[in-house]
């Protein structure tokens, strides 16, 4: 279960501005949160405060009833994994890029498992491909499997498909719906699409400027 | 000609600095569409960098007279005004004096120190503050260099850096790729001079020593020491720093703060 009460983030002086304040959600295990609001509302904002990327300046996040702030940074984040716009690969093969997280922890993780890792979001064969000569859709599943290898409860997506093209954004849309059922992850999903809202949503936060305009079931809220 | 009319020493020198700063006048005024700002700059340029460097000449006489060991007083007092250079450079670095002074003091402090011990740097006035300066002064460039290439790789790898954090790294194993790119960078000068040395340039130390008199074959062996002992105080400046900017680039709780 992930929860925020009251969360945000006021940058310190001199400039003191507020990127995002009284954020309040409760999401139970599975459930996907899509985060919608014009550019620049404060949405990315939001879920870097979730895996403390950020520090948050007030309120406080739970995971499973454990304030996130009690939690060491680098365990919190690989229990609530994130993927960006972009996918960020790091130089090296695609298999270097799965493996990174379990290496974080000293864990090795086997070619065997990453394999069937790739295999699932349906990239079999593309162990030992150079990670950055990677299509912008191939690349896209890399960083999921990448975020996946470290098992998270909760996946962060800031706008996973908008650097994508019609067919690619699809197929990245049908893979995270089918990995959020089997894995019944807790996703937030920050999205520009109100489609995409729509479908992959159970419930939905409309964020802008900093300030929360509405949340709730997402058919209720999509509707208004 | 000059000596003609100049017949002290400090006269005579005060007279070719006047010739060499009109040369330098001159040439500006002849280019200064290029650099209108330039013509109003060089003068008290000029002006700041003589009496500084008469200032510190003055300095140097008056200590030969006392005791040898007020040389390291001077170094010190050089690691002080690097330090501070240093932080000017790297203003995006947060508490970068300190890490600039720790790192320079450790790399050109413990590498003089040994040079020193082993004779190769005899403690003597004459000796140790122009070579020291010359170690101090590389050192404080290497630095300046290592800072801003880090800056430089974080800010333009900040999605990379922070998808590693996001992926449960270390802040140092996060940062690391770019840490290991900067160091590298910020020593090609350093490796390149000790290349080229003789064939490139014939550095001031080297034409000092030639100029007053110690024969030129010691004197080149020596110039090749200096530009070693250069390298290593730079090295070992860098990797003291590349262990302390971590610690300022990111939070306690592993948070990017360079973007
Ligand atoms: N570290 C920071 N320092 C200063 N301003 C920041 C910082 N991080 C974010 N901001 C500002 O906070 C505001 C919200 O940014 P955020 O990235 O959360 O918006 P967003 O909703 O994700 O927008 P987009 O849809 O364009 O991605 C913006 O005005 C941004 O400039
Ligand atoms: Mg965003």
């Amino acid at each position: 279960m992930l929860t925020c009460s009251q969360l945000g983030r006021t940058l310190p002086p001199p400039e003191a501005r507020t990127l995002l304040s009284d954020v309040n959600f409760t999401l139970e295990r599975g459930e996907v949160l899509a985060v919608v609001g014009p550019s620049g509302a404060g949405k990315s904002t939001l879920l870097r405060l979730l895996n403390r990327l950020d520090e948050p300046t007030s309120g406080a996040v739970t995971l499973n009833g454990i304030d996130t702030r009690t939690i060491p940074p680098r365990e919190l984040r690989r229990r609530i994994g994130m993927v960006m716009q972009r996918a960020y690969l790091f130089p090296g093969t695609v298999a270097e890029n799965v493996a990174f997280g379990p290496k974080q922890q000293g864990k090795n993780i086997s070619t065997d498992q990453i394999d069937a890792l790739l295999t699932h979001v349906g990239l079999a064969g593309y162990a030992s491909r150079d990670a950055l000569t990677l299509s912008g859709g191939e690349a896209q599943r890399v960083a999921i499997t990448r975020a996946l290898a470290n098992e998270p409860q909760v996946l962060l997506l800031d706008e996973p498909t908008s650097a994508l093209d019609e067919t690619a954004r699809h197929s990245v849309e049908a893979l995270l719906e089918s990995l959020i059922r089997e894995r019944h992850l807790t996703c937030v999903w920050v999205t520009h699409s109100i489609e995409q809202a729509r479908t992959m949503a159970g419930k939905v936060l409309a964020v802008e400027a900093g300030r929360v305009s509405a949340y709730g079931i997402a058919a209720e809220v999509l509707h208004a | 000609m000059l000596n003609y009319f100049f017949h002290s020493q400090l006269s005579l020198g005060l007279a070719e600095c006047l010739v060499a700063a009109l040369l330098a006048l001159a040439v500006t005024l002849l280019a200064r569409t290029r650099a209108p700002g330039l013509l109003k700059e060089l003068p008290l340029a000029e002006l700041r960098g003589v009496i500084q460097i008469v200032a510190v000449g003055a300095i140097l006489a008056f200590m030969l007279r006392g005791p040898q060991w007020t040389s390291l007083l001077v170094l010190i007092a050089m690691m002080l005004a690097a330090a501070s250079i240093v932080r000017k450079r790297a203003k995006k670095i947060p508490r970068a004096f300190m890490l600039a002074l720790i790192s320079i003091c450790t790399g050109a402090g413990i590498v003089l120190a040994v040079m020193i011990v082993f004779g190769v740097i005899p403690l003597k006035i004459t000796m140790l503050v122009p070579v020291g300066s010359m170690v101090i002064a590389n050192t404080m460039n290497t630095q300046s260099l290592f800072l801003d290439r880090l800056r430089g790789e974080a800010t333009s790898h900040v999605g990379e850096i922070e998808s590693a954090l996001a992926l449960g790294a270390s802040a140092d194993a996060a940062v690391l790729p770019y840490l290991n790119a900067a160091f590298r960078a910020c020593l090609i000068p350093s490796v390149d001079n000790i290349r080229s040395l003789g064939i490139v340039w014939i550095p001031g130390i080297m034409a000092g020593m030639v100029l007053s008199g110690a024969s030129p074959l010691y004197a080149a062996l020596y110039q090749f020491v200096v530009l070693t002992t250069i390298f290593s105080a730079s090295a070992l400046a860098c990797f003291v720093s590349s262990h302390l900017v971590t610690r300022r680039i990111f939070t306690v709780h592993e948070q990017l703060l360079l973007r």
